[in-house]
């Protein structure tokens, strides 16, 4: 078996007396594509953060392609290769939108400026932002935010990428559209961890769903059974899944 | 995407090339000074090169990395007994001494920086002041430079720059010159990097720029120390013009930061082009309230308050956001290879 490309062993979290983390251990192999779902405040951000380094763990450990990374800078991690995006969207907003993706590249992927440009622009047009190249990001909508989101994400050339919420607000039609690029950003090798309300959007891309409640993942397993399964009925009791 | 068209990215507008070239005739005018001025005329505008330039360092720091010092005469001070030491102890030439004082600075910048960096907030600012109080109490206690009361520079020194009087006037006018639009084409071109690209990043999310690969700490310690360097230059230089030197005077708090302070908020902080503008009207005001005693310090004082409450943004702010305008701009902008700018 070969070794995961992202790994949390026994990781513990809590605020206050909350506990968002309960020993968790999670392993992402190399070019999967997993799923996370739960309640609101189950604690699936704060696992981002975790993984991307803006929240220290009260113990356990992040492993990165088999090294220790629990006390890396969120700069360090993003340069390694883990990518993230926000789920309220945090644009840079006192410049334009290409710069914000110039600006992840030439840090998050270590790239020459002049050699950024155009992966910048091509990551644009795949996240359908590139008419608004030169708009300053804080003119953006809440909508293109989002994309902004991923498309700065993508500009740090992540082999990880963890995905909070991007689908939310869409149309059906740019629903697919994002399952696709999705599904061809899988195809060029990237790991994927999502997590994501519009639960008929993430099974249609992922490989592997795993259900957070309580501070455990209480399910875990082929996203098509464990929606159905009688753990995520009781959870979601009343709420369907808009599938 | 093999349909991608290729990608050119300017800084430039027609309006800002319009006034760089406007810029850039006025620059020449001024190189032009010991021709068409007095002795008088070249010390004023020496001057007011220096305090252009202080007040862009201080821009820098405070206005783009967010860095709020009050202690920026520590290496105004440092600069200036840099360059009176390597001078009367070493028998550098001063105008050898005045980059060599730079670098000297950029490198005691460097552990400083490992301290006030520890301090948040408020109590960054009063660490930078106390390491200039501890800069200026050292300084006193070299009694080779003349301990408290300071000390002169020779008169070797003096003919060293140049042999006659007029001449030297035109030179460390030229220098003052020089170094100023060096310290502005330095920050223009820094800001337009990456670095600046990442200053701005932290400014608008600090969390979202360390998770995009920004060292927030190494980013801003290097500003620190960019911004040491340049400040220590002006301050040797000042000190080259005045020909003597104390400690009181090297490391005032009133002259190299209260002003300092006055003319980039007036001006406009956070914009290339607000300190230059604010060094214009700080210098109109002192020519003509000069005479006032304190009175003059109180009205610097009441045109800062009315600046702060009308136009926050200081008066560049207020042209900038009425013209839309900049004569340095620090956006990029893509243009793709079929013409077509994108909005
Ligand atoms: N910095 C913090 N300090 C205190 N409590 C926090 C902090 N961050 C998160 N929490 C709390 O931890 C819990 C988990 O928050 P988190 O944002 O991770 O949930 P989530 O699963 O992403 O929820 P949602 O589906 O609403 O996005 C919430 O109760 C939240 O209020
Ligand atoms: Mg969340």
């Amino acid at each position: 078996m070969s070794m995961p490309i992202l790994a949390l062993e026994k990781i513990s979290k809590r605020f206050g007396a909350i506990v968002v983390a309960a020993s968790i251990d999670l392993a992402l192999d190399k070019g999967e594509a997993l799923g996370i779902i739960g309640p609101n405040g189950a604690g699936k951000t704060t696992l981002f953060g975790i993984v991307s380094g803006t929240v220290a763990p009260d113990s356990g450990r992040v492993l990165y392609e088999g090294s220790d990374i629990t006390r890396a800078s969120p700069a360090r991690r993003c340069a390694m290769g883990i990518g993230r995006s926000f789920q309220i969207p945090l644009p840079f907003t006192g410049m334009s939108v290409f710069e914000n993706l110039v600006v992840a590249s030439a840090f998050g992927a270590r790239r020459r400026e002049r050699e950024a440009y155009q992966s910048c622009m091509d990551i644009l047009e795949r996240c359908g932002l590139a008419e608004k190249a030169n708009r300053p990001a804080g003119s953006l909508t809440l909508l293109d935010r989002k994309r902004l989101e991923l498309a700065r994400a993508l500009a740090t050339d992540p082999a990880v990428l963890l995905l909070d919420e991007v689908a939310g607000g869409l149309t059906e039609y740019e629903c697919q559209a994002l399952v696709e690029l999705i599904r061809a950003l899988r195809r060029g090798g990237i790991s994927i961890i999502w997590i994501e309300h519009v639960v008929h959007a993430l099974v249609a891309s992922i490989d592997r769903l795993l259900v957070l409640h309580n501070g455990a993942f209480i399910a875990d397993g082929d996203p098509a059974t464990v929606i159905r399964s009688p753990q995520v009925a009781e959870i979601y009791l009343g709420i369907e899944a808009d599938a | 995407m093999s349909d991608s068209k290729r990608v050119r990215v300017v800084f430039e507008s027609r309006a800002s090339r319009i006034a760089l070239v406007l810029f850039a005739l006025g620059v020449i005018a001024l190189a032009a000074a010991p021709y068409w001025g007095g002795r008088d005329d070249l010390q004023l505008l020496a001057e007011i090169y220096a305090y252009a330039a202080l007040a862009s360092l201080w821009n820098l720091l405070a206005g783009y990395a967010g860095l709020v010092s009050v202690g920026q005469q520590a290496y105004v001070g440092l600069g200036a007994y840099l360059l009176f030491a390597l001078a009367i102890l070493l028998g550098l030439s001063p105008l050898w001494a005045l980059p060599l004082a730079g670098i000297i600075s950029g490198l005691v910048a460097m552990p400083v920086a490992g301290l006030v960096f520890r301090l948040r907030g408020h109590y960054f600012a009063i660490g930078t002041w106390i390491v200039a109080e501890v800069f200026r109490l050292a300084a006193s206690q070299v009694s080779l430079l003349g301990g408290g009361s300071g000390t002169s520079l020779p008169a070797s020194m003096i003919i060293a720059i140049a042999p006659s009087r007029a001449l030297r006037d035109a030179v460390e006018y030229w220098v003052a010159l020089a170094l100023a639009l060096t310290i502005l084409v330095a920050i223009v071109l820094l800001l337009r990097s990456r670095y600046g690209l990442a200053l701005k990043a932290i400014r608008d999310s600090e969390v979202a720029a360390r998770c995009s690969g920004i060292d927030v700490m190494r980013t801003k310690v290097l500003v620190y120390i960019v911004t040491a360097c340049g400040t220590a230059m002006v301050g040797a230089l000042i000190f080259l013009q005045r020909l003597r030197i104390s400690p009181d005077a090297a490391f005032s708090v009133n002259d190299w930061t209260a002003f300092v302070i006055f003319i980039t908020v007036i001006g406009g902080i956070g914009r290339i082009e607000g300190p230059i503008i604010g060094t214009i009207i700080f210098f109109v005001l002192r020519q003509t309230l000069a005479d006032l005693g304190t009175l003059y310090l109180m009205m610097l004082g009441l045109v800062a308050i009315a600046v702060m409450l009308t136009a926050p943004k200081g008066v560049w702010g207020l042209i900038a956001e009425r013209f839309g305008f900049s004569v340095f701009p620090l956006e990029r902008r893509v243009i793709l290879d079929d013409g077509t700018a994108r909005k």
